[in-house]
Order: C-alpha cells, then sequence, then structure tokens
C-alpha cells in the first residue's frame, strides 16, 4: 500500500511564499497558532482560525478567510496526522514535509550531486536550489523533538557545505535525542577541514552513510561515472574516522559490484576498520537504473555466494552487518538473520504468491518499483516452521 | 527517461595500461613453488612462480585474475595519484599504534625472596633476609613517581619477584599511593600481582578485590611435572596451588586469575598432559612459552637445556592437540598462536612486549628492581643478578627521568630493535609480524644485534609463523574461523545470531 506525500487542492486565499506548519486538527491556543496548520473536517463547527500558519479544510469553508492567512481546500485530509509538518504553496500544493509515526523522516538538502551513478534512484539535477536551506531550518523548528531519527539526503548533502553544518547544528539545538543518518558519497570530506567542522558540531548520534562499490578505484569510479571519486571518498572516510564521526558504509549490488564484495569485505575490514555499519543492498530498478538495467541487473539469486562470504568475513570480525531491499526468498537462509526490513514505508509492497508466505511479516518486500519493472524470478511463497534460519553454517574458505 | 549515451564506458576510468608502480612487500618461497607475498602491514597473497617473476617485472597483465586483489592489497599501484600510498600510510601507523603513549607496562619487583627453588627460575633467592632483598617504601613511592612521569594514559602495574606475596606491605603501599596520586593524574590504572599463590592470605584477597587485582599464577601441567619443575621444601607446590586457585577464584571471580607455563625438558614429553591439566583446571588458554636462557635457567646448565627445535616440535603437537580440542566444542586458546595470528590477520597492533619493532624494552615495557634499579625489561634486570649490568637504565634514587628513559643505554638498545633495520630481518617476508630481542640476543650472542642464523629466537618466530601459514593455507573452514576467533577476540559466529 502507498501513501500520497503531495495532496493537490484549490487555493482558498492568496498568500506569498510557501508557509510550513505542524498539523493539528484541536484548535490551539493563540500564541502556539503560528507553528500550526489546523485541519477543518465537514462536522467541526467552525472555530476562530486566525494565527494559524495555515488552514487545510475538506469543505468548502463558509466563512471568508481573511487574506494573509494561507487557506487550501483539500478533498480528503486523511493522510494527515496531528504533528505531522506540511508545505502549504498557493499553487495548491500540499507536501508532507515530515510523518510523525513513520521511521523514514528525511530532510531533502539538494537535487544537485557531484557524482552520476549508474544505478542512482533519484538523478540529480543540476538546478541552482541553494533556498531550501531557509525551509529545511524552518522544518527543523517544526519537528516532534521525540523523533527518534531523522535522514539527511539528496542529492549530495555535502555540497551545501557551510549550509549542511547550519542545518546539523539547528538539529544538535532543538532535536537533540534525535538520531541523524547523513547519506552522502562523502568526497567532500576529503578536505579535513568538513569533517573536522562537522566533528565539532558534537552531535551524540550522527552517522554519515557513505556508499562504497569496489575495492578497486576504476570499478568505483565507472559505477559513480566520476574520476578519481573512490580517492576522494576513501580519504574523506579516513577522515570521518579521525574526528571520530560514525560511518556506515553502503554497497548497492548489481551486476558491476557482485564479484568482488568478499575482496571489498576484507579491503574494508582493513583500511576502514572504524567503519560501524557496513549495509549491502539490493538495486531499486528506478531513476538511472532502468536505462542502464542491462548492464546492472543480476538475479539477487546468482550472487548469494559472494553476499554470504562478503558478510560472513566482516560478522566474524565483529563489524556490524546489514542487508537491505532483499527479499528473504533470494536470500541464503545463513544470512536472513542480517536481512532487515529497510524499504521506506511508502515504497514497499508484496507481490500476490506473498499472500501465502509465512515469512511476510519478516520479509523487507519490494520497492513499488520493483513491481513495476522487473524482479527476482525466484521469488516464492516460503513455508518455514519454527526453525527458520538456524541451519548450519559453513563459511567459505577464505584463504588463497 | 535519461538516454544511456549519458553515461561514460569503463575504459574512461582505468589506469591499468600505463603500467604499475610496486608498493613495498617482502616475499619468501613456499616449499609447494609458491611465493608468499608481505606487504610492509601485513596484508599477504601466495602467488604462483609465473604470477609473481611478472609482478616484479612489471610484466604483470592487468587482466590477469591475481592483478585487482595485489592492487586492492596494496602491493602495487597504477595511476598517479597518492592516495594508496596514503592508505598504506594510515595501516602502518595503526599498525605501530602500540607505541603511543610510550612505557605503559610498569613492573615492579617487590623482594627477590622465594619459597620455590624453581630450577628455570631466573632470579629468586630462598633467603629469610628482609632487608636485604625486598623493596623500601622509599624505593617503591620513588618508583611510582617515576612511573607517572610516563606519559602513557594507561599504566599497567605488575608485582614481581621472588614471590611479590612475602612482601605485601610494598604491594599494599604501592597501590594505595598510586590510586592516591592518580586523584590528579587520571590515568587508568591497572594491576596484575605474579604469584605462586601459596602466601594467599584472607587478607590479601580482600585487598585483591578491594582494588580489582589481576592474578596472574604459574601451572607447568599435572603435579609430576609442575612439581618437578617448581622445587619447593616438602615437595607440595601443585596441591597448594591448586586449592589456593579456587580460593582465589572463589573470592575474586573465575576469569580474575590466569596463568602462565614454561616448558621444561621434562615437559617436552608430554604436551597433551600439559593442555589437558590447564583444560580441567578450568582455564580458557594457555600461553606455551620456552624456557628462557637466564638467571637459574642457564645456571643450572645442561639438566634443563633442550634445543628450540625440541621445543618447536613439542609447540605444534601442543598445538594441533588444542585446535581438535576445539573441534570437539572445547573453546580454547594458544596465547603465543593468538599473538601471531593477530598481527597476520587483523590491521590492529597487539600489546605484547616482547615481539615488537622497536622492541617493548624500555618503550613499552619497565622493570623497578627491589633496590630501586631501573632495567628496561624483566629479561634485563635477570641478566643483571647475573653480573651483566648492560642494560640498567638507572636508579630511582640517584637519577632522573630524561636520564632513565631518554639516556644512551635505552636509545642504543631502541636503536638496534628495529627489525626493519637488522640484518637478516629487513628482507624477511615475516618481518611485519615478529619482534626484535635486543636483550635475548645479547646474552646468547653477545651482541644486541644479533646473527640470524643461529638465533633461537629466530628459529622460534619463523617456525611458528610458517606453521601457522601452513594451517591458514589448508583452507580448512573450521581452522579458519578458530584462527580469527582467536586474533580477532570476537566469540560471535554467526549461527549464533541465527534469527529469533
Amino acid at each position: 500500500m502507498s501513501i500520497s506525500l503531495s495532496a493537490h487542492g484549490s487555493p482558498l486565499s492568496l498568500w506569498e511564499r510557501n508557509v510550513l506548519g505542524r498539523v493539528t486538527s484541536i484548535p490551539m491556543e493563540e500564541l502556539r497558532r503560528k507553528d500550526h496548520v489546523l485541519l477543518l473536517r465537514g462536522t467541526d463547527p467552525l472555530p476562530d482560525i486566525r494565527g494559524y500558519a495555515g488552514v487545510l479544510t475538506s469543505t468548502i469553508l463558509p466563512v471568508d478567510v481573511r487574506p494573509g492567512t494561507p487557506a487550501l481546500h483539500l478533498h480528503s485530509l486523511d493522510h494527515l496526522e496531528d504533528g505531522d509538518v506540511v508545505a502549504l504553496s498557493s499553487n495548491g500544493y500540499v507536501r508532507t514535509l515530515y510523518r510523525i509515526h513513520s521511521p523514514h523522516n528525511s530532510l531533502f538538502t539538494t537535487d544537485r550531486c557531484n557524482s552520476f551513478c549508474l544505478m542512482c534512484s533519484q538523478p540529480p539535477k543540476p538546478v541552482d536550489d541553494g533556498h531550501r536551506i531557509i525551509e529545511l531550518l524552518r522544518l527543523v523548528e517544526l519537528i516532534d523533538p521525540s523523533t527518534p531519527e531523522l535522514g539527511i539526503t539528496g542529492g549530495e548533502p555535502t555540497l551545501l557545505k557551510n549550509d549542511l553544518l547550519v542545518l546539523i547544528r539547528r538539529c544538535h539545538e532543538l532535536l537533540p535525542d534525535t538520531a541523524l543518518h547523513v547519506l552522502s558519497n562523502g568526497r567532500l570530506f576529503y578536505y579535513g577541514s568538513l569533517a573536522r567542522n562537522l566533528a565539532a558540531i558534537g552531535h551524540r548520534d550522527l552517522m554519515i552513510g557513505v556508499p562504497l562499490y569496489s575495492d578497486i578505484d576504476s570499478e568505483h569510479d565507472y559505477v559513480v561515472q566520476s574520476s578519481g571519486a573512490f580517492n576522494q571518498t576513501l580519504i574523506g572516510l579516513q577522515n570521518l574516522g579521525r574526528y571520530g564521526v560514525s560511518v556506515e558504509i553502503r554497497i548497492v549490488i548489481h551486476r558491476l559490484t557482485y564479484g568482488r564484495l568478499p575482496q571489498l569485505a576484507e579491503f574494508i575490514y582493513r583500511n576502514l576498520p572504524f567503519t560501524s555499519h557496513v549495509t549491502f543492498m539490493g538495486l531499486e530498478l528506478t531513476g538511472f537504473a532502468v536505462p542502464n538495467r542491462e548492464d546492472l541487473w543480476i538475479d539477487p539469486v546468482e550472487y548469494g555466494p559472494e553476499l554470504v562470504r562478503a558478510i560472513d568475513f566482516l560478522a566474524r570480525r565483529g563489524m556490524t552487518v546489514s542487508v537491505y531491499n532483499h527479499q528473504l526468498c533470494v536470500v541464503p537462509r545463513e544470512i536472513w538473520s542480517y536481512c532487515r526490513k529497510s524499504i521506506s514505508d511508502w515504497k514497499n509492497d508484496y507481490l500476490p504468491q506473498c499472500e501465502d508466505c509465512t515469512e511476510r511479516n519478516r520479509c523487507g518486500g519490494f520497492f513499488s518499483s520493483a513491481l513495476r519493472r522487473g524482479y527476482s524470478s525466484h521469488i516464492r511463497p516460503l513455508q518455514c516452521d519454527g526453525g527458520a534460519g538456524r541451519q548450519e553454517f559453513t563459511p567459505a574458505p577464505r584463504m588463497t | 527517461m535519461a538516454p544511456s549515451t549519458r553515461f561514460f564506458p569503463r575504459e574512461r576510468y582505468s589506469s591499468r595500461e600505463a603500467g604499475y608502480t610496486l608498493l613495498p612487500f617482502r616475499f619468501m618461497r613456499w616449499p609447494d613453488g609458491d611465493m608468499l607475498v608481505v606487504s610492509e602491514v601485513g596484508e599477504f597473497l601466495f602467488l604462483d612462480m609465473e604470477c609473481f617473476l611478472d609482478l616484479v617485472r612489471h610484466q604483470l597483465s592487468p587482466h590477469h585474475p591475481r592483478y585487482s586483489d595485489l592492487k586492492s592489497k596494496h602491493f602495487l599501484a597504477d595511476g598517479t595519484s597518492n592516495v594508496p600510498v596514503e592508505l598504506l600510510a594510515t595501516k602502518y601507523r595503526t599498525k605501530k599504534g602500540f607505541l603511543d603513549g610510550f612505557t605503559k607496562l610498569h613492573m615492579f619487583v617487590v623482594t627477590l625472596r622465594c619459597d620455590h627453588s624453581c630450577h628455570y627460575c631466573q632470579v629468586s633467592r630462598v633467603s629469610t633476609n628482609r632487608t636485604r632483598f625486598d623493596m623500601s617504601v622509599d624505593t617503591a613511592r620513588r618508583a611510582v613517581d617515576l612511573m607517572f612521569q610516563s606519559p602513557s594514559p594507561v599504566l599497567k602495574i605488575e608485582f614481581q619477584g621472588g614471590e611479590p606475596l612475602l612482601n605485601f606491605d610494598a604491594i599494599r603501599f604501592i597501590v594505595e599511593y598510586s590510586k592516591e596520586r592518580n586523584k590528579t593524574e587520571g590515568r587508568e590504572l591497572e594491576y596484575v600481582a605474579t604469584t605462586n599463590l601459596v602466601p594467599i592470605t584472607d587478607e590479601v584477597l580482600d585487598f585483591f578485590k578491594r582494588h580489582s587485582i589481576l592474578v596472574s599464577t604459574s601451572l607447568d601441567g599435572p603435579s609430576f611435572i609442575h612439581d618437578a619443575n617448581r622445587a619447593r621444601k616438602g615437595n607440595d607446590s601443585y596441591d597448594i596451588m591448586i586449592r589456593n586457585l579456587e580460593r582465589v577464584r572463589r573470592a575474586l571471580g573465575h576469569d580474575q586469575v590466569s596463568a602462565i607455563m614454561t616448558t621444561t625438558k621434562l615437559s617436552l614429553r608430554h604436551p597433551r598432559d600439559i593442555v589437558d591439566e590447564y583444560v580441567h583446571q578450568g582455564f580458557s588458554s594457555i600461553f606455551l612459552r620456552s624456557i628462557s636462557p637466564y638467571g637459574f635457567a642457564s645456571r643450572t646448565g645442561e639438566a634443563a637445556r633442550y634445543e628450540m627445535s625440541e621445543f618447536l616440535s613439542f609447540y605444534e603437537q601442543a598445538l594441533e592437540y588444542i585446535i581438535n580440542m576445539n573441534r570437539r566444542g572445547i573453546d580454547f586458546t594458544e596465547v603465543y598462536a593468538q599473538i601471531l595470528l593477530r598481527k597476520v590477520l587483523t590491521p590492529f597492533p597487539t600489546g605484547y612486549v616482547d615481539l615488537q619493532s622497536p622492541a617493548g624494552a624500555g618503550l613499552g615495557a619497565v622493570a623497578y628492581n627491589y633496590n630501586g634499579d631501573v632495567y628496561a625489561s624483566d629479561e634485563s634486570r635477570m641478566l643483571a643478578e647475573m653480573g651483566d649490568e648492560s642494560f640498567r637504565l638507572g636508579n630511582v634514587h640517584s637519577d632522573h627521568y630524561g636520564k632513565i628513559f631518554g639516556g644512551d643505554t635505552l636509545r642504543s638498545l631502541a636503536a638496534a630493535s628495529v627489525l626493519e633495520t637488522l640484518p637478516g630481518c629487513t628482507e624477511c617476508a615475516f618481518l611485519p609480524y615478529c619482534g626484535a630481542d635486543p636483550v635475548f640476543h645479547h646474552r646468547t650472542q653477545g651482541d644486541v644485534v644479533g646473527h640470524r642464523p643461529t638465533s633461537a629466537f629466530c628459529q622460534k618466530s619463523m617456525s611458528v609463523l610458517r606453521h601457522l601459514f601452513g594451517l591458514l593455507r589448508q583452507g580448512d573452514p573450521f581452522i579458519d574461523a578458530l584462527f580469527t576467533r582467536w586474533a580477532t577476540g570476537v566469540q560471535l559466529s554467526p549461527i549464533a545470531e541465527a534469527v529469533s
């Protein structure tokens, strides 16, 4: 089931800039209204709407809305909950920027990127979107401080340079208990000052997730379509390690990367042993992966042996390992315990045959895009008893 | 959607055809004809001879299946970037991390007196003359003050003897005084007492518990070996030791006591009995140590002497027995193999001071003798008891920190203990895993540098490393997993982590 993240309605008043507000269906005292967007449903007696950041209604308001109070009519308000944060545009769009009950909230920093990965799921756009920082800083003020985790994504967030530090510092101040997970290609951390300044913020629970696609420079550079990227990323990772910023290494598995997964695992252990978390991710057939699918697609069943060897190598050395975006029926059973349900809830789905699978509840399922564009030919309903996953583990020989 | 012509082909990103440079590595011919290559930071590969020769002649094809492995492990680099060298440098710094903080292990020889007269013992005196062989409070205070001048954030205090508990007053003083001083110093203090367990009393145990003092004792094997090695009036060393072992474990906790064994000529015939004894007594590891050429060990002469080759045969039998024991599900570790495997299989340094380059003598460890003399190592003070003062760094009463730790004796000792410069070591493939022992070579060969082809130290390191590599080379998944567990200390196995 997919959940819509933006809705379009009819503006009932006029306003200039986008306004952000925290959704509330309960009328607020006047002083707190400026941070809130009031939801009005048909049966509600009409309250005083002065002072709110905005108003969303599913019926036509029976009274005039004063100019200056952004108000929109939406067909349905069912996708919104108190505590969500929305942005209202005067062209009628209502974007949900934060959902209070979702574990997958992110701050989207930019469409720009200095890499051009063959399988990029959100292809970069060379636009000037530096203004986003203003909206993001306001968003951080409205997010519930009890939020357990917040992502910072793009594009490439480090392209914001100092603005990224400002944003993270704001999170540190206003959301001190919220874990921050930044997705970055790590290249700009080649400059030690960026890593040092990031560390100096002193955020207690900050992790930088950095993709690494090979232990060989030219292979990584080919995947990210950027000469020198591998070397920049490695020095960047070491700089982050040196200044004590936690790093996660993210490996997307596809036809160009699966062959040397075991060697990549050893490379990480030898060169980046401070890594907090190594994640292996299935390919999402969206964005650039669609035009490049001939080069990239491999049935996950085919790379099982390499994946098992890589995970076994790292786990035996005490490194934390996870497998994301894989269906359990295509993953060797000895590594099921590393599989996490990771696909964002607005992107995941299941197939009809999954209805009969006993493991469906612990399976990550599919990206919605996979159901349209293709998936493993080995998807099948599993019929496991309680002993699932406990079969004997035989590691592959490692020595050469 | 974007047309695929926006993407560049693989060739654009490869600089392989332009040739490669070799990064520093050493090599050793293996009996099966292959070549073992070991990088400056201890990463290794076995290459067939053709591949090896192509590699060193700069003729290895970039399409050779080994090319990427050699590049990944930094044996070669192509392209113009300096990053591979930077990565190597970081790994090298990590491996040499044992040098950070300077001297960590501080041994206090609080008395030479002992109730045992073990025939391999280095230094003990059976004497009742307390004043002659005991460390005074004044000396202890000066030694502790000197210790705190070491910059190390971690200070490990080890009580040695003789039997250190025969001068419990000194132990108590050193612990209490160091803790008092540490209120302003803020170091991490660790305490270990090396004792034969005979003088254990409730008062001692209470004190040890209160101050978290670990106990290290000696167990040479079953009673017929232990009592033969560790002579004591009444011939009851084993019985007392075992009885008190239980008492100490009950008081302090099972894992607060460890044991070390010394291999004598008698031990050589009983590898299994010795290992079994350790398992039977509830130890989870054993350190199979060869006898050292110091003190009584050399004075008692021929009776105790054996060839290193005899020890190595003993060692290999015991190791095989231990591996098979693990196959049967008994979790048991051989510590010498563990130290070497950590060097071979991990990017991390080890804290073991007897196998480092530069040597741990003085830089990693220091010994304060009962009379205030400071020695570069425990072995150095044993040598002194035999009349050879070569490695005496000074005295806590008459010399200051700079003279002791920055003086000519330690400087020349350190200079003679950098394997990377020593004849016979510089080109050895095992260099990244080995260490220098200038005191040993001074004693056995009359020269701190020494002569490798006739060095028992070299013979031991080489043989054990060859043996461990041979076992790794077999590709036995069980041995691989066991050795990885020893090297990393990671107990978790993927089976144990199975889904709930």
